[in-house]
């Protein structure tokens, strides 16, 4: 859902219920909304677990006969 | 000339206590009488236990006379912010909400200031259900800061602050969500802990967002907050007590976040923050700057990850008796119904990045320190406040500077670090290890002698 298609039904939501007064505090959620999307937070997240994750292993000698598997 | 006894430290009380020099009951009347004398005007009490805050004080002081001390805070009068049960007591968390509410038994950290000893003077006014930083929405009449009448005096623990600095108790207990412990000690001119998440327990304390809620100590002293922050986690402080010498600043070093967080400061408040800094490192401590790259989003992110779980524990009120809520608290908390699950989600992301972004910052550094208001406290019922020529939002303002611990669960205290030309309280915010709250205490009390001029 875009930003502005959901402030159109929040805001219609609040007339419906009688909440004309929660209207201007729904422009100032979208705008944060718009701010938190735009930040690009979940690409962030992404970059971060890449860096943190442990250096794949490089293989090891075949395990000589006998050994434990 | 000598403060009265009852705006003395825990710390300085304590071995008079023990001694059998000071009475509990004595100290207790005292504050009993501040109360009386002054909450009229001020309003930092909801609830007052006079009679039995008065037969408690009497068995701890027969405890004494037998030879019996709990510790530290054995006789002590503190108080409770009115979100955390008490039993017997009302809960009215300020709202008309809770209208009848009696709690059946004490939250686990009122049972553990209890057992320690603690005498538990009353509950505290604050903002209605902790969902706001000024403490002038509530169903018991807006506090006011008793530095200037008109201003606020910060919260949502704002009568808890005011409680310490008229005498009215020597400690309280207060919850921080965004900074409402941090808040209300500066814009107050007192010490105040939030913990490390998680390690207070929050059972018995009426929720504001779970995944951000912590309980802690406002006090008059570093070491104050220090001993109290032990009981509430469940430590039997007659063996830590008295706390170790603080450690030497010289050899401290500590990071300075300006990116985003000095981008919109008070003159007085930046002037008394460069002059803290100087002073630090005047004793040897050491100062660099360091940047938590994604600050200037934290608001947003602090927005949609607070309102859905505020809107979650109060839809059922909202849709049963919505006229009990403060006009301006309902309104946020419908707002807070209207968050889009994956905004929600997404905000959930951007707080491990920004716990990483705080680790990352305090490498190699005791803690990081700031201002913990960017402004003085402001007046009562201001929307906005003029700052450097702009006006600004008076919510986003106050929560500017503290809202990010509670997103990353790093500890964090504020302490007093002068006054505005104006003679207004600021504060001074220190921030710690995640897991290593004393660590941070060591830190700060290590500071506490050179930033409060």
């Amino acid at each position: 859902m875009t930003i502005d298609d959901w402030l159109a039904v929040a805001c219609a939501d609040a007339d419906r219920r009688g909440l004309a007064d929660l209207k201007p505090l729904l422009v100032t959620l979208a705008g944060a909304t718009r701010a938190l999307r735009e930040a690009g937070w979940d690409a962030a997240a992404r970059q971060q677990a890449e860096e943190s994750a442990p250096e794949p292993r490089a293989p090891g000698p075949p395990p000589e006969d006998g050994a434990a598997r | 000339m000598i403060a009265p006894l009852h705006f003395h430290t825990i710390s300085a009380l304590a071995p008079l206590i023990a001694a059998g020099h000071v009475s509990s009951e004595a100290l207790t009347n005292a504050c009993l009488q501040e109360i009386a004398a002054h909450d009229g005007a001020l309003r930092a009490f909801i609830t007052v236990l006079g009679a039995s805050a008065i037969a408690q004080a009497r068995e701890l002081d027969a405890e004494i006379a037998a030879g019996v001390c709990r510790g530290p805070l054995h006789g002590i009068p503190i108080s409770l912010k009115d979100l955390i049960d008490q039993q017997g007591v009302p809960t009215t968390a300020a709202s008309r909400v809770r209208e009848g509410h009696v709690a059946a038994c004490d939250a686990p950290v009122t049972a553990r200031l209890r057992a320690a000893g603690a005498v538990l003077i009353g509950k505290t006014n604050l903002h209605e259900f902790a969902f706001g930083t000024t403490s002038d929405d509530t169903a018991f009449g807006a506090v006011r800061n008793p530095h200037a009448l008109s201003r606020s005096p910060g919260g949502s623990s704002g009568g808890s602050a005011v409680g310490i600095v008229t005498g009215m108790s020597v400690a309280s207990i207060g919850t921080d969500t965004g900074g409402s412990i941090r808040i209300p000690a500066a814009a107050c001119g007192t010490v105040g802990l939030k913990p490390a998440w998680g390690e207070v327990p929050c059972e018995g304390v009426v929720p504001l967002c779970r995944s951000l809620d912590h309980v802690g100590p406002l006090a008059r002293s570093v070491a104050d907050a220090w001993l109290i922050y032990l009981v509430l986690r469940g430590e039997a402080t007659a063996a830590r007590w008295p706390l170790p010498a603080p450690r030497p600043v010289k050899g401290l070093r500590l990071g300075v976040p300006r990116h985003y967080f000095h981008d919109v400061l008070d003159d007085d408040v930046r002037a008394r923050f460069a002059a803290c800094l100087a002073w630090l490192r005047h004793e040897g401590a050491e100062t660099v700057d360091v940047v938590i790259p994604h600050a200037p989003g934290i608001a947003p992110v602090y927005l949609h990850a607070s309102l859905p779980e505020a809107a979650a524990y109060h839809a059922g009120s909202l849709e049963s008796m919505p006229e009990r809520y403060t006009k301006n608290v309902r309104l946020r908390l419908e707002m807070g119904r209207y968050v889009l699950a994956e905004d929600y989600v997404t905000a959930q992301a951007a707080r491990a990045v920004l716990r990483s972004e705080v680790d990352a910052a305090l490498a190699g550094c005791d803690a990081l320190a700031m201002p913990t208001l960017p402004i003085p406290a402001p007046p009562i019922g201001a929307s906005t406040v003029d700052v450097a020529g702009t006006p600004q939002a008076v919510r986003s303002m106050m929560l500017r500077m503290t809202q990010l611990f509670n997103l990353t669960g790093h500890p964090a205290v504020s302490m007093p670090m002068g006054e505005t030309a104006a003679r207004l309280p600021c504060g001074l915010q220190l921030a710690g290890r995640l897991n290593d709250t004393e660590g941070l205490l060591a830190t700060a009390a290590a500071c506490e002698p050179f930033v409060n001029p």
